[in-house]
C-alpha cells in the first residue's frame, strides 16, 4: 500500500510551523520523532475527563483509568507479538529498561567472574549500566568489535562466547549509522551457547516490524518518544520465566503484595517491576502511537523509509568531500555524514540556520567514534513525514553551508 | 578601548549584517584569519572539553592585565572565540569577571552558549573567570 505522506504531515502539527523564517525541516527522528495530533489529545482527554490513580481505587474513574493502561498494555503486546501481557513493563524509557535489568538480571544472574558481552556501536545507556554491573560484581565486560564498513564482526563475536559468558547486550538498528544487525541470527548463536540476549530496539521499532517471539529475544527494550509517541514512558519486554527469576527494581507502592515490618512479598508481573504511581498519560499515549503505525502499517512505513534512504543516500553522495560513515549494505533510515575539511559542529550550526533539524557530535556513541577515528558526524534520520522534496532543500542546504565554509 | 566601547563596537560591527548569513560569514571569516594555538598548546592541559567542538585556551599575566590565546577545532567556535577575547583580552581581573558576556545575544548568537550545544564555549567563559579569579588572588598575596 502506498502511503498518502502529505495527508501523513497533516497529522503532524509541529510540522507546519517555520524556524527562523523557514520551514521546518525535521531531520533529528533518531533523537525524538514528531507526535500525531491523536497521541496530543488523547493525553489531554486522560486529564480532561479521565485522570485517576490506577489499580487502587474502586471509584468509577479509577476503573477507567487501570482499564486504559491495560488495554494499552495489550496494545504493546500486541504490536511486540509477545506471548503474554505479563512480559510487558512500563518504565520511562530505553535508559531505565537496561538499566532495571543490570540491576535485577543481575542480582539473579550475575557472579564474579561471569562475562557480559557489549559491541562497540553501543549508545552508552547499553554500555555504562553493563559497565556498572561488571564492577559491582567483579564480573568481566567483553567487547564485541565494528568492522571498517560498520556492521559487526560476526566471527569476532562468537569468538568471545564463553562458558562464563550470561549476557549479549547489543543494540537491533544502530543509532549513529543505521546498520541493522541480524539480530535473530545473533540471538540464535548466543542461545546455543547459553548466552541470554538484551536488545536495544530503540531505533528498531518506528521503523521495521519487530516479533519478539519470532526473534526469539529474551529482553527488548525501546523508548515511546522515538516512535510517534510521548517521552518519558518507555517498554521492556522480557521472557516470563526471566522476569520470574529477577528480583525487583525499585520498590514501594502498587509492586507489592502484602507489607508487614517483617516481611514484604511481591506483586505479580509485570507489577512487580512497576513501583509507584505509573505514567498513564504518556502509557496511553504510547498505545495511540502504536495504533497510529498500526494504522499506516510497519511495513508500508518500512518500505517509504527505504525509498527516503536510497534518494537520500544517492543525492548526498553526489556532493564533493563527503564521507557516509558505515558503508554495510543493511541500513535503516539513519545516515551520518562528514565533509572533508569541516567540523561536524560547524556545519551542523550552518544548517541550523536555514531551518534544519540534524543531529550532531558524538551521538552518545564514543566508543564507535573512537572506533572510527573521527570526532563526531552529522546525523540525518528520516520519518514517514519526510519527504524527498525535504531531501533536496537539505543537500542543497549542505551544499551552500559547504561553500560558505571551505 | 574600555570593555564597554569594545562591546559597543562589535554589537555596531554586526548591525550591518542584513542577514544570518553575513554574521556567520563574518564569523567564519574571523575563525579562519585568526591565529590560533600552536600545537604544543592544543593538549589535555589547556582543553576545555566539549561535546560538539573542542576549546583550548591559554592565559598570562603582564602588568595587572589578563592575556588570553585561545583556538578551536571548529572554525564557528573559533570565530566567536575570537569575539569573547576581544573583550576579555588585555583586561584587569576584575573586568573580566564583572563581565557577563551577555553581549553575544544582541549580536544574535546566543543559540552558541546554550548548554545544550556543549561546543566549549560555556566552559570557556568559565574558564576565563577562573583564570582571572586565580590571577586576582596571586595578585593580592604577592601584595600582603
Amino acid at each position: 500500500m502506498n502511503l498518502d505522506i502529505p495527508s501523513i504531515r497533516t497529522d503532524f502539527p509541529i510540522l507546519s510551523r517555520s524556524i527562523r523564517g523557514k520551514q521546518l525541516v525535521y531531520f533529528d527522528n533518531g533523537a525524538t520523532n514528531q507526535k500525531p495530533i491523536e497521541v496530543i489529545e488523547r493525553m489531554s482527554d486522560y486529564y480532561r475527563n479521565i485522570n485517576s490513580n490506577v489499580h487502587r481505587g474502586v471509584h468509577f474513574l479509577s476503573q477507567i483509568a487501570t482499564d486504559a493502561m491495560e488495554n494499552a498494555r495489550a496494545t504493546v503486546r500486541d504490536f511486540l507479538h509477545a506471548a503474554s501481557i505479563e512480559e510487558i513493563i512500563f518504565t520511562k524509557g530505553t535508559t531505565e529498561s537496561i538499566n532495571l535489568v543490570a540491576h535485577s538480571y543481575g542480582k539473579a544472574f550475575v557472579r564474579a567472574g561471569d562475562e557480559i558481552i557489549v559491541s562497540e556501536m553501543e549508545h552508552h545507556a547499553n554500555i555504562v549500566p553493563w559497565q556498572m554491573l561488571c564492577e559491582e560484581k567483579g564480573a568481566i565486560l567483553k567487547v564485541a568489535k565494528v568492522n571498517d564498513d560498520g556492521s559487526l564482526d560476526l566471527d569476532y563475536l562468537n569468538s568471545l562466547f564463553t562458558p562464563r559468558t550470561k549476557l549479549l547486550a547489543i543494540t537491533h538498528i544502530s543509532n549513529v549509522m543505521g546498520i541493522i544487525n541480524p539480530i535473530q541470527q545473533i540471538i540464535s548463536h548466543a542461545h546455543q551457547n547459553g548466552i541470554h540476549v538484551l536488545v536495544d530496539g530503540a531505533q528498531a521499532v518506528p521503523h521495521t516490524p519487530v516479533d519478539v517471539q519470532t526473534l526469539d529475544a529474551d529482553f527488548y527494550v525501546f523508548s515511546s518518544h522515538k516512535m510517534y509517541g510521548p517521552m518519558g514512558v518507555g517498554i521492556l519486554y522480557g521472557k516470563h520465566e526471566l522476569l520470574q527469576k529477577m528480583p525487583p527494581y525499585q520498590t514501594g507502592g502498587e509492586m507489592i503484595k502484602e507489607v508487614s515490618f517483617e516481611k514484604t512479598t511481591f506483586n505479580e508481573l509485570p507489577f512487580k517491576f512497576e513501583a509507584g504511581t505509573p505514567m498513564v498519560a504518556e502509557i496511553l499515549g504510547l498505545a495511540t502511537a502504536i495504533e497510529y503505525i498500526q494504522r499506516l502499517g510497519i511495513s508500508n512505513i518500512e518500505a517509504y523509509e527505504k525509498e527516503l534512504f536510497s534518494y537520500a543516500n544517492q543525492q548526498l553522495i553526489q556532493i564533493k568531500g563527503i564521507t557516509i560513515l558505515g558503508t554495510a549494505v543493511n541500513k535503516a533510515s539513519t545516515i551520518s555524514f562528514n565533509l572533508e575539511g569541516i567540523h561536524h559542529y560547524d556545519l551542523g550550526s550552518l544548517l541550523d540556520q536555514m531551518g534544519f533539524a540534524v543531529r550532531t557530535g558524538n551521538h552518545c556513541a564514543q566508543p564507535l567514534m573512537n572506533r572510527m577515528k573521527l570526532d563526531g558526524t552529522v546525523r540525518v534520520s528520516f520519518a514517514v513525514y519526510n519527504t524527498t522534496d525535504e531531501i533536496d532543500l537539505f543537500v542543497q542546504g549542505v551544499q551552500k553551508a559547504q561553500l560558505m565554509l571551505l | 578601548m574600555k570593555i564597554e566601547e569594545e562591546k559597543n563596537a562589535i554589537i555596531e560591527e554586526f548591525e550591518l549584517f542584513d542577514d544570518w548569513m553575513d554574521r556567520y560569514n563574518y564569523i567564519i571569516e574571523m575563525g579562519k584569519t585568526t591565529d590560533g594555538l600552536s600545537d604544543e598548546f592544543k593538549t589535555k592541559q589547556y582543553l576545555i572539553s566539549g561535546c560538539q567542538s573542542q576549546v583550548w585556551l591559554t592565559a598570562a599575566m603582564q602588568e595587572g592585565k589578563v592575556h588570553f590565546k585561545a583556538d578551536s577545532d571548529a572554525i564557528i567556535t573559533k570565530g566567536i572565540v575570537q569575539l569573547l577575547l576581544r573583550v576579555a583580552n588585555n583586561r584587569t581581573p576584575d573586568e573580566i569577571v564583572n563581565e557577563d558576556y551577555s553581549f553575544l545575544d544582541k549580536i544574535g548568537l546566543k543559540e552558541h552558549l546554550s548548554p545544550t550545544r556543549s561546543n566549549g564555549l560555556t566552559s570557556m567563559i568559565k574558564q576565563i573567570r577562573l583564570y582571572a579569579l586565580v590571577f586576582k588572588t596571586k595578585e593580592s598575596q604577592n601584595n600582603n
